[in-house]
């Protein structure tokens, strides 16, 4: 099987400078403008446009508007039922969260190899959703701190704790605290690299049994392809999700600063 | 894995561009677009409930006015029947006093009459004794040819008449 040396699951992640920006850098940092820069820009434009679609403003929405009231209803919603009325204020940022890694996880499904070209999921790198994460995590300890000072560190003590047990309970509860950003900006990346990954190897099963003989290509190759329709359904739903539980996980996080239990 | 592999020469350009674009969505669209979208959600929703509140208003307010129309109609029944009674109590009133003056005033009329009946027959009887006292006197002047005294002649006549 020499030729299945050829379709490298992984090269679908390789970022590659474009418009020969290589060596474009800002304080000695290199700053290239990728083909995951550009997938950023095109998310975030993406997301302009669907969003001034929403800023008709009528008392009696359009289709758009609606679709677009009904994006910030729901983060509305979800911020009220974690966080209550004191959430509202946190309706931009995890709006901006959910709608940027939304539409990233989507617009990295396209089928734009179809012509030629190559989608690329920035969510599928830890450089990126580390940094989402990051931020989210910093939100919540500024709020934290800001709003209930050292008092904050109460979190970490459930109530009613014997005292003995405050010590190894802090512990475990910090640990617990500080493995949040780990987890947060892992688990998408990890959820989006898993499943292109998937339906690359099985993209070259595909290709590479119709290559070995048509015997095989009809049985193993559509075999493959079936399963390929439904796991791209899957990936749609998993695009969802994920863009959702990094939203509500970030929502659960500023619930502890604002309200501590 | 390109992520792991790439990391060194991509990671100033991965978050430069993130925090580019992400700061974009954020500033522009999450602080510029949505509060107002939203804003316009919420105004609606504002809008529909102070609706419905101010047509749940209306019905109690009109039930209220049903209310009070149906009392005030009472009132005006047993206020017309109250005026009704005294009316027809002052009209009999009214004819009992006029039929009283009237029965008066026939009665004095009458009454009137009669005198004036009773002074003329009076008046008449008068005349018929003085007429019956000359024609006395006459047919005693005539058949005995005594002037009778005309006392005398009147007293006869009285007493003539009074014999019938």
């Amino acid at each position: 099987m020499a030729e299945s040396g050829k379709i490298d699951p992984m090269h679908q992640f390789a970022i590659e400078p474009l418009f020969g920006t290589d060596h474009l850098s800002l304080g000695g940092f290199n700053i290239a403008f990728t083909n995951s820069a550009l997938y950023m820009v095109l998310a975030a434009v993406v997301l302009w446009i669907f969003v001034i679609g929403g800023m008709k403003r009528e008392l009696v929405p359009g289709r758009w508007q609606m679709a677009v009231e009904y994006m910030t209803g729901f983060i509305k919603n979800l911020l009220i039922a974690n966080i209550g009325d004191k959430g509202r204020k946190y309706i931009p940022y995890v709006f901006s969260l959910f709608m940027f890694i939304l539409l990233a996880n989507l617009l990295g499904m396209l089928p734009l190899g179809l012509v030629g070209l190559h989608p690329f999921t920035f969510t599928s790198h830890f450089t990126a959703t580390g940094v989402l994460a990051i931020m989210s995590f910093s939100i919540v300890l500024i709020v934290g701190f800001a709003k209930h000072g050292f008092h904050f560190f109460s979190l970490f003590v459930p109530h009613g704790t014997p005292a003995l047990m405050i010590p190894p309970l802090f512990l475990i509860e910090l640990v617990s605290f500080m493995v949040r950003p780990f987890s947060l900006g892992l688990r998408l990346f990890v959820a989006m690299t898993a499943g292109h990954v998937l339906l690359k190897v099985l993209a070259g099963f595909v290709i590479n049994s119709a290559n070995a003989s048509p015997a095989l290509g009809l049985t193993v190759g559509t075999a493959s392809f079936i399963l390929m329709i439904g796991i791209s359904a899957l990936e749609m739903l998993v695009a969802v999700i994920q863009a959702y539980v990094f939203a509500l996980l970030t929502s659960v996080y500023l619930n502890d600063a604002e309200n501590l239990h | 894995m390109p992520q792991i592999a790439q990391i060194a020469e991509t990671y100033s350009s991965q978050i430069f561009w993130l925090l580019l674009t992400f700061g974009f969505v954020f500033f522009v669209i999450g602080l510029g677009m949505v509060p107002k979208v939203q804003g316009t959600a919420d105004a609606r929703d504002a809008k529909i409930s102070g609706d419905l509140d101010a047509a749940k208003a209306a019905f109690a307010r009109a039930d209220e006015a049903e209310a009070d129309y149906r009392v005030r109609d009472a009132q005006s029944r047993a206020a017309a029947q109250a005026t009704l009674v005294q009316a027809k109590a002052q009209a009999a009133k009214a004819s009992e006093t006029k039929l009283a003056a009237a029965d008066a005033e026939v009665a004095a009329q009458i009454a009137a009459a009669e005198a004036r009946i009773k002074a003329a027959s009076d008046a008449a009887l008068a005349e018929i004794e003085t007429v019956a006292a000359d024609a006395a006197r006459d047919m005693v002047a005539r058949i005995a040819g005594v002037q009778a005294s005309d006392d005398a002649a009147r007293n006869a006549v009285k007493a003539a008449l009074a014999h019938g």
